[in-house]
């Protein structure tokens, strides 16, 4: 078992002919993942690698080819539109791999993908693996295997760190998701330690937060009230410099400057064990799972 | 990306929000001169981009014009927060007989912008809002549909029972919507927002923050920013779209990904080292960003041992390995260098390193290490 993705994930990308699209599509390909379709306006007919159909809409992919998940490699400014395509078209989940999405497109885009109960992971992500049965996004397949750890971040390539050194120490994972380090995304860590918690197969969640916002905080009081199965924790910033303020409204709205100190302070009251070094995790887990 | 208080100003003053004249002046007898051409008492306001400039004596009220240029030759100069004024602006002061704040904000939790506006403003506000938070009003807005003319004259009538003062402040509301939307800001705010003796509404301060992702849309906002307020390593990094900020330790950092740097950085320190700088290389790679990463680390004389840690993901490590062998084939490096890269790739930049005679290894904790002994002068472990 797994989360969000699983055997049945067929998938559109966004973007298949771009530079990073078509390079990560080969390695999604090569992993297992059924790519069912591309997108790219004006290049619709074409094939991608003498095999995969490429389409002018997301509308004509999921037609002619039942594509359920889309994933989108289009540069920042048409990231919005190309999310809400993919929505609208019907996909259930629509994964966000593009960096650099204005915040306020992205407050468009979100009451958009509720009211249409499709979800959203990113943007700015890394996107998602379940170890041996398929990928969507950028994460290397190399670093996963098969097993019973659940891995959710706001990091993309410090998810990678945790999950290789997991995978070294044996440690295999049901499904690993990176949902983004933007401040408006569509999947926050409650969303994925409720589908952990959820999952059969996950015995022991691996979480990743950073300095900054307060979704660590809340995710921490759901493990407190919500959760059975053990989580462990770690939180990057500790010696970051304090950012430069936002003028008097970043105090008003947020209360408090979310510091690793205070996140660390959250986990730790919820029962969440706190490692203090990327390695720590295996440590960790293997002691919470005895 | 921040603007200055005369920029915002002007923002707002193109979407209709009353403003107080003002001109900036980048000498003392330049303010003299636009203090004598309003013949009025006048503000002289340090321009810089940094909060509290009240408070560290930035801002002073003038009553004549020599008053002006005296006060100017005092704040021109002066350093505020490290930052050097080399700006003011000279604006009329407005006779004050309320002052109430309102900022407009996005927010995460919410995601959406969210107004923020109370009757007790001024440079207490964080104050008032930790203190007696029922006299701040919050009002997320949909924007999809923009603020609406109800949500303005809510927030107006919660700021002014006068029903002439509560219309003027819903239509400051609205001009300062329409001017956050169209600079593509992550905040603006306007404090304070003075009702004069007379009977009306003037911005006294503004201040808008834009979002860097939206600068490609918006070349008008470009054109503000002002190099001279930042660190020119900071310029340097950002024109080669690289993300970096100095610090003050011995071991330069170069990571990929902002969460891993930050990581990387905890982990130099919890071994006893320093890091220099927060450096991140981003996403998608070439081989060129690379190389000015290393050409911007070097210039720092502080740096006594250069530390990469990659993670391939989207970054290919193929293309890190070839700027790293560009850079130090034009530029042989001065300081040793530890090498840490696994992901994307790897075997080609593994053969690549080798082939160059770098040594890399594939472990984040070991290279850490290692390159926190080198900066202290000792042999790696």
């Amino acid at each position: 078992m797994s989360i969000f993705i699983d055997k049945n994930t067929k998938l559109v990308v966004q973007g298949i002919t771009g530079r990073d699209g078509s390079f990560h599509t080969k390695q999604m390909i090569e992993y297992g993942t059924n790519v069912v379709a591309g997108v790219t306006p004006g290049k619709g007919g074409q094939t991608f690698e003498g095999k995969v159909p490429v389409f002018n809409t997301v509308y004509d992919a999921v037609e002619k080819t039942g594509a359920n998940t889309a994933v989108i490699y289009v540069p920042p400014m048409f990231a919005a539109d190309a999310i809400m395509e993919a929505v609208d078209a019907g996909c259930a989940l629509v994964v966000c791999i593009t960096e650099g999405v204005p915040v306020l497109d992205m407050t468009r885009v979100y009451p958009f993908v509720k009211e249409r109960g499709a979800r959203l992971l990113g943007p700015n992500c890394p996107g998602l693996i379940t170890p041996g049965v398929t990928k969507v996004g950028i994460i290397p397949g190399g670093i996963c295997v098969p097993g019973n750890v659940g891995v959710v971040s706001r990091s993309g390539t410090l998810t990678y760190e945790i999950v290789y050194q997991l995978t070294r120490a044996g440690l295999g994972q049901t499904t690993c998701v990176g949902i983004g380090g933007d401040p408006i995304n569509g999947t926050n860590f409650i969303d994925c330690l409720d589908a952990f918690e959820k999952d059969p197969n996950t015995k022991a969640v691996a979480m990743m937060g950073e300095i900054g916002g307060t979704d660590e905080q809340e995710a921490a009081d759901f493990v407190k009230n919500h959760m059975t199965k053990p989580v462990v924790g770690f939180i990057a910033g500790r010696t970051a410099p304090p950012g430069r303020r936002m003028g008097h409204a970043g105090a008003i709205i947020s209360g408090s400057s979310g510091t690793a100190a205070e996140k660390i302070e959250a986990f730790k009251t919820a029962g969440i064990s706190v490692a203090d070094r990327p390695m720590d995790f295996v440590e960790l887990i293997k002691a919470r799972l005895k | 990306m921040n603007i200055h208080e005369y920029q915002a100003k002007e923002i707002l003053r193109g979407f209709g929000v009353p403003i107080p004249l003002g001109k900036v002046a980048t000498t003392p007898a330049e303010a003299e001169a636009i203090a004598k051409e309003y013949g009025v008492p006048v503000m002289v306001k340090a321009q810089v981009h940094a909060g509290g400039r009240g408070k560290a004596g930035g801002v002073k009220f003038c009553k004549t014009p020599a008053d002006a240029r005296e006060k100017a030759t005092a704040i021109l100069g002066m350093q505020i927060k490290g930052l050097t004024v080399e700006k003011v602006l000279v604006t009329v002061a407005e006779d004050i007989g309320s002052e109430a704040y309102v900022g407009i904000i996005v927010d995460r939790q919410r995601k959406k912008p969210v107004f923020m506006v109370s009757a007790a403003g001024g440079i207490d506000i964080e104050q008032v809002a930790a203190e007696t938070p029922e006299k701040i009003l919050y009002l997320p807005v949909d924007t999809r549909y923009g603020l609406r003319g109800y949500e303005a004259m809510r927030m107006g009538f919660f700021l002014y029972p006068d029903v002439k003062l509560a219309r003027q402040a819903a239509k400051i509301m609205q001009g300062l919507y329409a001017a956050f939307m169209a600079s593509g800001c992550s905040l603006a705010e306007i404090n304070p927002l003075v009702g004069t003796p007379t009977g009306t509404l003037i911005a006294v301060d503004g201040k808008m923050v834009v979002d860097d992702n939206e600068l490609d849309r918006h070349a008008d906002i470009e054109a503000l920013r002002d190099v001279s307020s930042e660190a020119p390593s900071e310029v340097d990094a950002r024109n080669a779209n690289l993300t970096f900020i100095k610090l003050d330790g011995d071991v330069g950092c170069v990571v990929n990904g902002a969460g891993l740097a930050m990581a990387t950085m905890d982990l130099v320190k919890y071994y006893g080292g320093e890091p220099a700088n927060f450096l991140d290389i981003g996403g998608s790679s070439n081989p060129e960003k690379v190389v000015n990463a290393l050409r911007i680390i070097t210039a720092d004389t502080n740096v006594k041992c250069i530390l990469f840690n990659i993670f391939g993901g989207i970054t290919r490590t193929d293309d890190v390995a070839n700027g790293i062998v560009t850079a130090t084939k034009a530029n042989p490096l001065k300081v040793p260098i530890v090498i840490r890269l696994t992901g994307t790739n790897e075997e080609i930049a593994m053969k690549i390193l080798t082939e160059n005679g770098f040594t890399a290894s594939k472990d984040m904790d070991e290279a850490v290490k290692k390159a926190v002994a080198l900066a202290k002068g000792g042999k790696a472990a």
